[in-house]
């Protein structure tokens, strides 16, 4: 039982994150095609603002969390996905560091020098994302020991290939709507305008996501044996047929929701099919690493249990409180503001 | 060079760096805190200007603290993934408990603190950054407590082949832990103070914004002040609890080899460690060592020809360290009560005003040498008496290690020099003008 509800989190922790910082990374690759000059880069830069520090606290939590109740996975998973990690970690590294000094020094070079560090600091992490997840899914070559034998490339492999673009698409339709959540005018048309250009693109990609995963993976085993579970992924299509829908009607916030549940699910839709795995090994099932053979001790795991439900639902209602009181329309105010990036 | 040679390496150089940042987001998200909190009490605008600019060195430099604090977080399963599985049922709890306690608030309300300066009322306002600095602080606690696990375990058993959880409130409140952090925040507090008296000094030598900086100063001086008798008389507290726990850390920061009664401290040495003595020694105060370990000038050192060569720490450089760092941290006592004799003539004291100003860096060297004591010192081991450093690394190719070095280095490199530009250039500048 403590397991299965470590599993829960787990996931969701991942999930969670995914859906908020999402939306960063996918604004944050698109910045050169959603605004045209200084001042639409700005609002670029100040609609993610508040939030982006917040968001990427989740990845660290889901880190930590990985570490607290599963630390044999945490120790395969991250030395076997060492080179991909360190990229991730490097790329967020400079899209964090962009937002402090982008605006310090008022000189256009500078300026374009940062900008393209949020550019690659946000598509490497969106596309290695989803690369790694898709993997874990798969299942990476590792032995009894937990010794990976394979190289970064092993992991640029067709289904790889597909999780990272569908994580990369996901991320820049989420991203586009934010934008036109926090802004009016024309930006607010551009974010609407381009959702609905990249929307087919998700389609096609989670389609094929679904498909490939059948030939890839054993991920549809759970599925077949707890046909319930298939609720999962058609929420995911419903959220994200409703993601289009509401871009339609210009209703920026049921989209963003939308999407947000489209991503949440999607994580979702892999993590119940692992069950009972964390890291499936290609080389022998009985390598793979899984709730049982993998977690911390019962103590530990209900310390953390008790930690988890008492804090994270405080986090979750200050974070809320903070999208909340910064959920306005960004206006020329908002710029001219002295500590604004 | 193997992959644990260059994990070492790696990991060493990224928490030296990230180091460089945290101390003074630890003391200085304090002091922007009493400035702004004295804003909203007598409502002088004055202390609300001290909060924007000292609040902006505070933001560049918190920057790269936030940052750097993730790679190492990830690290320890990258590249020290045997540690990770081994301890991971006992340190990685501290670790996930410290993101989802403390770095999410401050994560959080720094953002609000930045963008909530006409939203919030005076108060609220104030009160988030307060917020950040106490998540900062407790962050610091729970990093410290893990760090201390590692230097003195406790609260588990052996079982299942690895180390298991069995009393959890013992990690947090071992002596070790609480010591640790005591002299680490004592000693940040020390250097943001010693930053903006500096950065004052340096204003107040141009006569620019005289009274705006002699208030800073004043602030900073008092805060540095305090902390830095504290932190002497601490640091031998931390000293002798390093003697009980960590014996072979003590003989290897005194150069000490021969086990004996009433043992020594020799002031300065030239430790030889390959024919185990040293070749010089300058200034021994017999029974000092026996002192400052045991409070009693007979107690018998173990000295470190009695520990197996395999499991000594490197001596020259515990050595030196160990001695960088006490002799700033006198310093800073001394630097700070002459800095009180003068709090109310610092325009007339301009020497005094320039080696303010020049001693910027030395907190930092202290911080660093201390860093290197406490790491470098608890070597071979990774967990001290448990778990060897080379046990512990990741079953991983020397040469991707290489290549992530040399990475970590350039950016690293890179993001330190942006950085330290950006501070210089903001803390020239000096606050915006009063409103008419």
């Amino acid at each position: 039982m403590l397991l299965n509800i470590w599993f829960f989190l787990w996931g969701l922790l991942w999930a969670v994150y995914f859906m908020l910082d999402g939306f960063d990374l996918g604004l944050g690759t698109l910045l050169p095609v959603l605004a045209k000059n200084d001042e639409e880069r700005r609002m670029v830069y100040n609609a993610m603002g508040p939030f982006w520090d917040g968001n990427e606290v989740w990845l660290i939590t889901a880190g930590g969390v990985t570490f607290a109740a599963f630390p044999t996975t945490y120790a395969v998973m991250f030395s076997s996905l060492y080179a991909a990690l360190l990229i991730i970690l490097f790329a967020l590294i400079l899209r964090g560091v962009t937002f402090e000094f982008r605006n310090k020094v008022d000189k256009p070079f500078w300026k374009a020098v940062w900008d393209w560090c949020l550019v690659i600091g946000s598509f490497v992490p969106a596309l290695l994302f989803g690369v790694a997840f898709a993997n874990i899914f798969k299942g990476i070559p590792i032995d009894q020991n937990g010794v990976y034998h394979g190289t970064l490339f092993t992991l640029l492999n067709p289904y790889g290939l597909i999780g990272g673009l569908l994580f990369l698409f996901l991320f820049l339709v989420h991203g586009s709507i934010w934008l036109s959540v926090k802004t009016s005018g024309e930006l607010h048309e551009r974010g609407l305008s381009m959702a609905k250009k990249l929307w087919p693109v998700v389609l096609i990609l989670a389609v094929a996501f679904l498909a490939a995963t059948r030939y890839y993976t054993h991920l549809y085993d759970n599925y077949f044996q707890k046909p319930v579970l298939f609720l999962i992924p058609v929420i995911t299509v419903i959220a994200l047929v409703a993601t289009r829908y509401f871009t339609g009607k210009g209703n920026e916030w049921k989209a963003w929701f939308a999407s947000s549940l489209t991503i949440v699910s999607a994580t979702f839709f892999g993590v119940a099919g692992l069950y009972p795995r964390l890291l499936p090994s290609s080389l022998d099932p009985k390598a793979s690493l899984t709730i049982y053979n993998s977690a911390s001790s019962p103590l530990t795991l209900k310390i953390m249990l008790g930690v988890a439900l008492t804090l994270v639902p405080v986090v979750i209602v200050y974070q809320a409180w903070v999208y909340n009181a910064f959920k306005h329309k960004l206006t020329e105010d908002d710029l001219a503001y002295e500590e604004a990036y | 060079m193997d992959a644990v040679f260059l994990s070492r390496l790696q990991f060493g150089a990224a928490a030296f760096f990230h180091f460089l940042f945290v101390p003074l987001t630890l003391g200085l998200s304090i002091l922007v805190a009493i400035m702004e909190t004295k804003y909203v009490k007598t409502g002088d605008e004055d202390y609300k200007r001290m909060a924007k600019f000292w609040g902006k060195l505070f933001l560049i430099n918190f920057a790269i603290g936030i940052v750097t604090g993730i790679t190492l977080e990830f690290q320890f399963g990258t590249n020290w993934a045997n540690y990770s599985k081994y301890v991971g049922d006992v340190f990685g709890s501290l670790l996930a408990i410290e993101a989802s306690l403390a770095f999410f608030l401050e994560s959080t309300f720094i953002a609000v603190w930045i963008f909530g300066w006409n939203k919030l009322s005076p108060k609220a306002h104030a009160a988030c950054i307060w917020i950040v600095a106490l998540a900062s602080n407790i962050s610091a606690y729970w990093i410290l407590s893990a760090n201390a696990w590692m230097q003195h375990p406790v609260g588990y058993v052996i079982r299942n082949g690895r180390a298991e959880l069995v009393d959890f409130f013992s990690l947090i409140t071992q002596k070790f832990a609480v010591l640790s952090f005591l002299h680490t925040v004592s000693a940040a507090y020390i250097l943001a103070g010693f930053f903006v008296m500096g950065v004052s000094a340096y204003h107040l030598l141009k006569k620019q914004n005289v009274e705006f900086f002699k208030k800073s100063f004043r602030i900073a001086l008092t805060f540095a002040l305090v902390f830095a008798v504290f932190e002497v008389v601490q640091g031998h507290l931390n000293g002798s609890e390093v003697a009980k726990a960590q014996p072979t850390k003590l003989a290897a920061m005194e150069a000490h080899w021969e086990t004996e009664k009433g043992a020594p401290i020799a002031l300065f040495a030239i430790p030889d460690e390959k024919h185990e003595r040293n070749i010089v020694e300058i200034g021994k105060i017999p029974g000092a060592l026996s002192m400052l370990a045991y409070h009693n000038m007979s107690a018998a050192v173990v000295g470190l020809k009695d520990f197996p060569k395999e499991e000594r720490p490197p001596v020259l450089i515990n050595f030196i360290a160990f001695r960088t760092m006490v002799g700033l941290g006198f310093l800073f006592m001394l630097l700070t009560i002459i800095g009180w004799l003068k709090r109310n003539k610092l325009e007339e004291s301009p020497r005094f005003l320039k080696i303010m100003l020049y001693a910027i860096p030395l907190p930092y060297i202290a911080i660093e040498a201390g860093w290197m004591l406490t790491e470098i010192g608890r070597q071979p081991w990774i967990v001290y008496g448990l778990m060897k450093t080379t046990d512990a690394v990741s079953p991983i190719a020397a040469s991707q290690v290489l290549i992530s070095l040399i990475a970590f280095v350039i950016v690293y490199s890179a993001l330190g020099i942006v950085d330290f530009f950006l501070l210089f250039k903001y803390a020239r500048k000096g606050p915006e003008e009063a409103a008419a």
